[in-house]
């Protein structure tokens, strides 16, 4: 095959998880949300396989597989489950308007590709991209978690914030399988951490709206 | 026979590593009834141990050891000077005694598990102190001695007033530690921080000055000189008994300590001035703390202020010592100096025993106030003997231990002639004064704390009810006063002990005291004047026992009991005795009324109504009204507008996050 080819695809992938992360920004049910999340977490795994097949590094198959696996099938199954228990399907959450939201997102992107291209102008162009796109998901995944009220769509920020973290390091030539995992296992930790704080919360509050949070903790918003 | 078995100073480190273990081991062993015994006999016998180290090095030569521990490129510094082996005296034997103390008295502890791990840290902690050699080792044992003491004054946290304690120490700890840490800063001026750098490194006089308000600030907060003595009277009777004990008969000498081995030590030879603000501290220290002492009706308290004074009186040994060595005057010097010391080992002595008295009351009477007390010579003999020694030490009466080192500390004032400046010349026979009016405050104090709670009839059910403590607190006790005693009648070895520690310091000894003839001391020349304890002891005994034998042989036999005269007074109860506030009322109303602003409200009921009147006396430290709360409130207000963030709500922190790393890549962004 030819490498570039090769380089297309990668691009085409990687580009797929940033489209996705913008298209997230704009859900406003958190069923859509979820599953936005997991057809990025499905991108995901796709990229990071053919990473492997185009380094011709097995052992991140492994890695695609884990993202397949708890990502794109595991996690959006048990957010959903969740969401449907807190009864929240069918809410419609708003905390800063889409049009701004989404300005602010391409902005963004931009100033991934901005910095990034310039500082790995030496490394090779698969990793160059991959890595600008990068940045951009993690700094949409952050733009995600500052915008919504809502906690579980928090999560999901910070989720897709890890995706794109795992971008980042397979691009870079991959890294060791032991920290990938135990990566994968702390993201999950954390997601049942959350889960579990977020009953409460409910059980509290009668809400998973933060602000509700800070209104009861006195907070000068 | 070869030299000792272990080196002391490796003794003492693995005397401190085992402290360290006793604590690590007394988390699970405080929850067993046989903890207590266990971790306070343990530390009895490790401090025990110690003390022995701490002998030998007071008498051997110095030495050193690096470790590879603490910061990774120049490790830990310790080392054993006589000086700091007798420093290490002091502690280890209060510690033995405290842990003695403990055996008996944590029985009626109700939260062991709060007291038993920090007991024995705080004692490793302060041994550390001592033979660290290196700034990061002597700072790092400093904090952990506070934070250690600090656990133990906020163990029973239930009380608000232990928590109000608790923080204004732990400020002040903090506080006294950072005063310390510049000045070691200001004398390695870059260099490295060991303490044999130290003492080498050049400096000019600005910067000596500095090291000196420095230490006096840092280590005069630890040790409670005033205006830094606020916390002293909260935090020390808020501990358990034998803790108070430790904090102002022993952790108070820590302090000591380090002021000596910064201002003596390492900041190098003082300038003639350099006494001129000790002595005064000293003096003022000497006096207001006995006077606040007099005012308190808590026996823990009028302890805790009584600490204060013999600090002042110590800082006054320690500021003469500075004044001589700074006139060239080393003789005299090493006198003051030597009675300074001579006073650590002593307060260490009947401040420790006088603190477990007290906890003795505490324990038998559930009472601290000495309004509650009385009687209890009848009820509790041995600590009635025991705390008749400590109060008689303290007040500085022959031929007990605390006349040796006051009548030390006069000899040298009377040597001030010498000093050349002017300035000294008028100060020292003030400081002088301040000193006389400070042992007389003190005597008539613990007559009061004495009479009121022993002698008389007791003024409360609980004084009438009072049982004699145990064994173990007797014993710790009893051996503090003989202590006490035999450094009274024979202060010749002490003293002799002692020059090991003067002569590095000052260039110069004291006379050998154990070749005078019939154990007197002879501190500057036969001419000039000398005591001997044991012949004052002796006269004592005799003319006390001469006079027993007259009474009982010549006077009539004839005994007929009737009742007391009652003054008009028909069925006078116990309350219509002297208490500790009357007892205190012509000294508060002559000295405490500017002050300490001390006044009398008396509210008389009216005419026909059968209330009784009330009387209501109030006092102020002046350091809380003009130095601390002013500067409490500046802290809060300033603290108050800086401080918006943890107001914030969530998304705002992210938001913060999110901003600070979108900026960090614009500057990127725009930079290259």
């Amino acid at each position: 095959m030819s490498p570039h080819l090769v380089f297309d695809i990668a691009h085409l992938l990687a580009g797929a998880m940033v489209l996705i992360s913008l298209m997230m920004l704009y859900q406003d049910r958190l069923t859509a949300l979820i599953k936005v999340f997991a057809l990025q977490a499905v991108a995901l795994a796709a990229s990071v396989a053919w990473q492997a097949y185009a380094h011709d590094a097995p052992h991140l198959y492994v890695t695609a597989a884990i993202a397949l696996i708890f990502k794109a099938i595991a996690l959006p199954l048990a957010l959903q489950r969740m969401v449907t228990r807190l009864g929240l399907h069918r809410q419609v959450e708003t905390a800063v308007a889409t049009g701004p939201t989404m300005l602010a997102g391409l902005g963004l992107v931009g100033l991934s590709l901005v910095i990034m291209l310039p500082v790995t102008a030496t490394s090779d162009p698969l990793a160059r991209e991959d890595l600008a796109f990068a940045l951009s998901v993690v700094l949409l995944g952050l733009l995600m978690m500052v915008t919504r009220r809502n906690a579980v769509s928090q999560i999901i920020g910070f989720m897709s914030m890890e995706n794109g973290l795992i971008l980042a390091a397979t691009g870079a030539r991959g890294m060791p399988l032991v920290v990938e995992i135990s990566v994968a296992f702390s993201v999950l930790i954390a997601f049942i951490v959350i889960g579990v704080v977020l009953f409460h919360i409910r059980e509290r509050f009668d809400t998973v709206d933060v602000d509700a949070l800070d209104r009861f903790r006195g907070g000068r918003s | 026979m070869g030299g000792p078995l272990i080196a002391p100073l490796p003794g003492t480190l693995v005397s401190i590593l085992a402290l360290f273990a006793l604590a690590a081991l007394a988390v699970p062993l405080a929850r067993t009834p046989l903890g207590r015994p266990l971790v306070y006999g343990a530390s009895a016998l490790i401090s025990a141990t110690a003390f022995v180290f701490g002998v030998q090095g007071m008498l051997g030569t110095p030495a050193t050891l690096v470790l590879p521990l603490g910061v990774p490129w120049m490790g830990a510094h310790f080392s054993l000077d006589p000086l700091a082996g007798f420093f290490l005296c002091v502690i280890n034997l209060g510690g033995a005694a405290a842990s003695l103390y403990g055996i008996g008295y944590g029985r009626h502890e109700h939260a062991p598990q709060r007291v038993l791990p920090f007991f024995p840290a705080f004692l490793g902690a302060m041994s550390l102190v001592l033979v660290a050699a290196d700034a990061y080792s002597f700072l790092f044992g400093w904090e952990l001695m506070s934070l250690a003491s600090w656990a133990l004054v906020v163990a029973h946290d239930k009380s608000a007033d232990n928590l109000k304690a608790g923080f204004v120490y732990i400020a002040m700890a903090s506080f006294g530690t950072l005063a310390l840490m510049l000045a070691f800063a200001l004398l390695a001026g870059g260099g490295d921080l060991t303490f044999a750098t130290l003492a080498h490194a050049p400096h000019g006089p600005l910067v000596g000055a500095l090291v000196l308000a420095l230490a006096l600030l840092g280590a005069g907060s630890k040790a409670g000189l005033v205006p830094l003595h606020v916390w002293l009277p909260l935090a020390h009777p808020a501990a358990p008994s034998h803790v108070s004990a430790l904090m102002s008969g022993v952790m108070t000498k820590v302090a000591v300590y380090g002021f000596i081995r910064i201002v003596f030590d390492l900041a190098g030879p003082p300038a003639w001035w350099w006494g001129i603000p000790v002595l005064a501290i000293g003096g003022i220290s000497a006096v207001a703390g006995v006077l606040q002492a007099l005012l308190q009706s808590d026996m823990k308290r009028v302890l805790a202020f009584s600490t204060i004074e013999n600090i002042g009186i110590i800082f006054i040994g320690l500021g003469l010592a500075l004044a001589f060595r700074g006139n060239g005057l080393m003789a005299a010097g090493a006198l003051a100096l030597t009675a300074g010391l001579f006073h650590v080992l002593n307060h260490a002595l009947f401040k420790n025993l006088l603190f477990f008295g007290a906890g003795a009351v505490l324990n038998a009477t559930g009472a601290r106030d000495l309004e509650k007390l009385g009687g209890l010579i009848h009820r509790m003999p041995t600590t009635a003997v025991v705390m008749l020694v400590g109060a008689a030490a303290i007040s500085a009466l022959p031929p007990l231990n605390g006349f040796v080192s006051e009548w030390l500390t006069f000899q040298a004032i009377l040597l001030s002639p010498a000093l050349s400046p002017w300035g000294l010349k008028l100060l020292v026979p003030l400081v002088g004064a301040l000193l006389a009016l400070a042992a007389a405050l003190a005597a008539a104090c613990f007559v009061r704390l004495y009479g009121i709670a022993f002698l008389g009839r007791p003024r409360s059910e609980e004084a009438a009810q009072a049982v004699e403590v145990d064994r173990w607190s007797r014993g710790a006790m009893v051996g503090l006063a003989t202590l006490c005693v035999l450094a009274g009648i024979l202060p010749g070895p002490v003293l002799d002990a002692l020059q090991n520690a003067v002569g590095p310091l000052m260039g110069a000894r004291l006379p050998v005291q154990t070749d005078v003839a019939w154990l007197s001391i002879i501190p500057v020349g036969e001419s000039r004047s000398s005591y001997n304890g044991l012949l004052v002891f002796v006269f004592m005994v005799l003319s006390a026992g001469l006079m027993a034998l007259v009474i009982h042989r010549f006077a009539s036999r004839a005994l007929r009991r009737a009742p007391a005269w009652d003054c008009g007074f028909p069925n006078a109860d116990p309350i219509t005795q002297y208490s500790a506030s009357s007892f205190g009322q012509p000294l508060r109303r002559v000295f405490a009324r500017t002050l300490f602003s001390a006044r009398e409200e008396v509210t008389m009921p009216p005419p026909g109504d059968s209330a009784p009147a009330r009387i209501r006396l109030t006092e102020r430290d002046p350091a809380w009204a003009l130095l601390f709360t002013p500067l409490a409130r500046a802290v809060e207000a300033l603290a108050e507008r800086s401080n918006i963030l943890p107001y914030l709500t969530i998304r705002q922190y992210l938001g913060i996050v999110f901003a600070t790393l979108v900026a960090l890549l614009l500057v990127l962004a725009i930079w290259r």
